[in-house]
């Protein structure tokens, strides 16, 4: 991708995006996500760690409306507290991928040369492994933890984000106002954070968007392979862990907590789509 | 297209010069060391330096590379911790089921998903669009664990249609030949141990089916409907060739390279989504094999695991590169 194409201004784009019922339905799930994970402990009807063996593996009632697990602890209240594993997740994966990568295609795609032919290899290299067999590499070095699971899935989405930014970087120096700041003898630093990096961002919202989902899923899955969050943490691949040795006889275990990262992939991705249809006008 | 070809066998070379140091320096980073590991916590200190003397390790970093990429290149990656075993006969005893699952599973999806996506183009507007391209917006939001562990309910436990996992049915025999149990039930000669391992097949590979299905459905619909408008497509009906030629000789014939270039993708996403269908379903491939060796800190496993995975991989992408570079001249000119 050595074109540019960011072509509609971030504000307007976001409006316009907004003017798609599939983008509201979208907005809609990720703020309900977001109110969740700020108001968990007021809307959650337990504490999401308490145990009562007397009501283990009870179905959804109006007293557990998503049942309880096989400690009697109330699946809603660890689903609802899930929610904030979920955003850790976002935060500190798609987070870090997104700085980081950002850096290295700025950094490639402004130096040129041999900066770039060298952050290039190493996104190749980064490329060529499966997404999850480089993220169970990283957990198999670092050790299984929630942090270092999220660390991994970051370390997989980096070359994702270097790649883009590189191409949009590559367009974007050719530009007359970047070589008039650097005719105007504007330092390296100040061309690429005050020109180069504004106008190159568009799609990297878009990114950032799409690969928020795709984070939760993958350290949800990350949990649910035993690499992630452990007992008892309620994040929700773990919660779908365990669910997995009752899904036969305890159905509600497994089910609400996969509901919610379904629903919450959902509503990034249909934001995202919406996104990305008025941000790059190629994808319409 | 020597030359397109020789500059991408030197990529692939130093892309898989790159993976190596990569696996290399995550075991490297290991929380202790592969001595301890082997003679646990108790070991003496001199029990410990005679182990490492023997394994190498009190080496200098780039002697130990060294062996160890000599060793990968001839697929000599130690033994596993857990049974002794070398551990790439481990990953190779490993592989077919993965690879059968995930070949299954890109059937499936290109079966299904390239004439929906033609059809959702066809009748773009209508109810049968919406009826395709809603469906499809789900499916690639799907954490395949959990709809994985929903098809079981429903299929097997429910309904009763489909086995709970495994390959085959508890107690059947037959030789084992090439791992992947289609083949080795069709070998065997009896049709009902064939019919068994597709039953076995058939769930975990619509599971792992369902974000590449959901991806090609999308990708083939908008490139039909971008080559649906162009002037050689005008001018093909101007001439009065029939519809059904049109769509596919002009419409489909020239979307075809960016669904290949977007099935060759989906391979990645088979191979990481296999390691979460395996342990739902309880297959013996090389996912579950990497995950059980991880949870047990078994690392010549893990080690040999990711090289091959990796390879394989590129090697795949490789040819997919070669595939569209003779579909279209202008990828091996460029």
């Amino acid at each position: 991708m050595s074109e540019t194409a960011v072509l509609a201004r971030p504000p307007a784009a976001f409006s316009a995006a907004l003017g798609q019922p599939a983008a509201r339905i979208g907005l809609g799930i990720v703020l309900l996500f977001l109110f969740l994970c700020a108001f968990a402990p007021l809307i959650a009807p337990y504490n999401p760690y308490e145990q009562n063996l007397m009501s283990a593996l009870a179905p959804p009632t109006l007293a557990h409306p998503l049942g309880t697990d096989q400690y009697g602890r109330d699946v809603a209240s660890r689903v609802f507290y899930g929610a904030r594993y979920a955003l850790l997740a976002i935060i500190v994966g798609d987070g870090m991928a997104l700085a980081v990568g950002t850096a290295m295609g700025l950094a490639g795609g402004y130096l040129g040369g041999a900066a770039d032919a060298v952050i290039m290899r190493v996104v190749d290299v980064l490329l060529a492994f499966p997404y999850l067999l480089l993220a169970l590499i990283i957990v198999a070095a670092l050790g299984p933890s929630l942090l270092h699971s999220m660390i991994a899935i970051g370390v997989v989405y980096t070359p994702q984000y270097a790649r883009l930014v590189r191409g949009q970087v590559l367009g974007v120096r050719q530009s007359d106002f970047v070589r008039a700041a650097r005719a105007l003898g504007a330092s390296t630093r100040r061309i690429v954070l005050r020109h180069v990096a504004p106008n190159s961002l568009s799609p990297v919202i878009v990114m950032a968007t799409l690969q928020a989902g795709a984070v939760v899923v993958e350290t949800a899955g990350l949990s649910f392979l035993g690499l992630g969050a452990q007992p008892p943490s309620p994040d929700w691949g773990a919660l779908l862990a365990d669910g997995q040795n009752y899904f036969l006889t305890a159905w509600w275990i497994a089910t609400f907590p996969g509901l919610a990262i379904f629903l919450v992939v959902l509503g990034f991705n249909l934001l995202g789509d919406a996104l990305r249809h008025e941000f790059d006008p190629r994808a319409r | 297209m020597l030359d397109y070809l020789a500059s991408r066998l030197a990529q692939l070379l130093l892309v898989l010069f790159g993976v190596s140091v990569v696996v290399f320096i995550a075991m490297h980073l290991l929380p202790g060391d592969v001595a301890t590991l082997l003679l646990g916590d108790r070991a003496t200190a001199a029990s410990l330096a005679r182990l490492r003397h023997q394994l190498g390790l009190d080496q200098p970093v780039l002697v130990q590379y060294s062996r160890f990429l000599i060793g990968a290149l001839q697929g000599n990656f130690g033994t596993s911790l857990r049974d002794n075993r070398p551990a790439f006969a481990e990953v190779l005893a490993a592989f077919p089921v993965t690879l059968e699952l995930t070949l299954a599973a890109l059937a499936l999806a290109v079966a299904i998903g390239v004439p929906l996506g033609v059809l959702a183009a066809l009748k773009e507007g209508t109810w049968v669009d919406t009826a395709i391209t809603t469906p499809t917006l789900f499916g690639v939001s799907m954490p395949i664990f959990w709809l994985g562990l929903m098809a079981l309910l429903l299929f097997s436990e429910k309904l009763g249609w489909l086995p709970v996992g495994g390959m085959m049915p508890v107690g059947a025999r037959m030789a084992r030949p090439t791992g992947l149990s289609i083949v080795d039930a069709a070998w065997s000669g009896q049709p009902a141990l064939v019919w068994q391992a597709v039953r076995h097949l058939l769930l975990p590979a619509a599971t792992l089916a369902t974000i590449p299905l959901a991806s090609i459905t999308r990708i083939t619909r908008g490139e039909m409907l971008s080559s649906m408008h162009l002037d050689y497509v005008r001018t093909a009906r101007a001439k009065g060739l029939p519809e059904g030629r049109v769509i596919r000789a002009h419409i489909l014939r020239n979307a075809l390279i960016p669904i290949v270039t977007v099935i060759g993708l989906q391979l990645g996403l088979l191979l990481s989504g296999a390691v979460l269908t395996e342990t739902i379903f309880s297959l013996p491939g090389l996912g579950r094999l990497m995950v059980d060796a991880i949870l047990a800190r078994d690392y010549p496993v893990v080690q040999a695991g990711a090289v091959f995975v990796a390879a394989v991989f590129v090697l795949v992408n490789f040819g997919v590169d070669l595939c569209y570079a003779m579909l279209d001249p202008r990828i091996r000119r460029s």
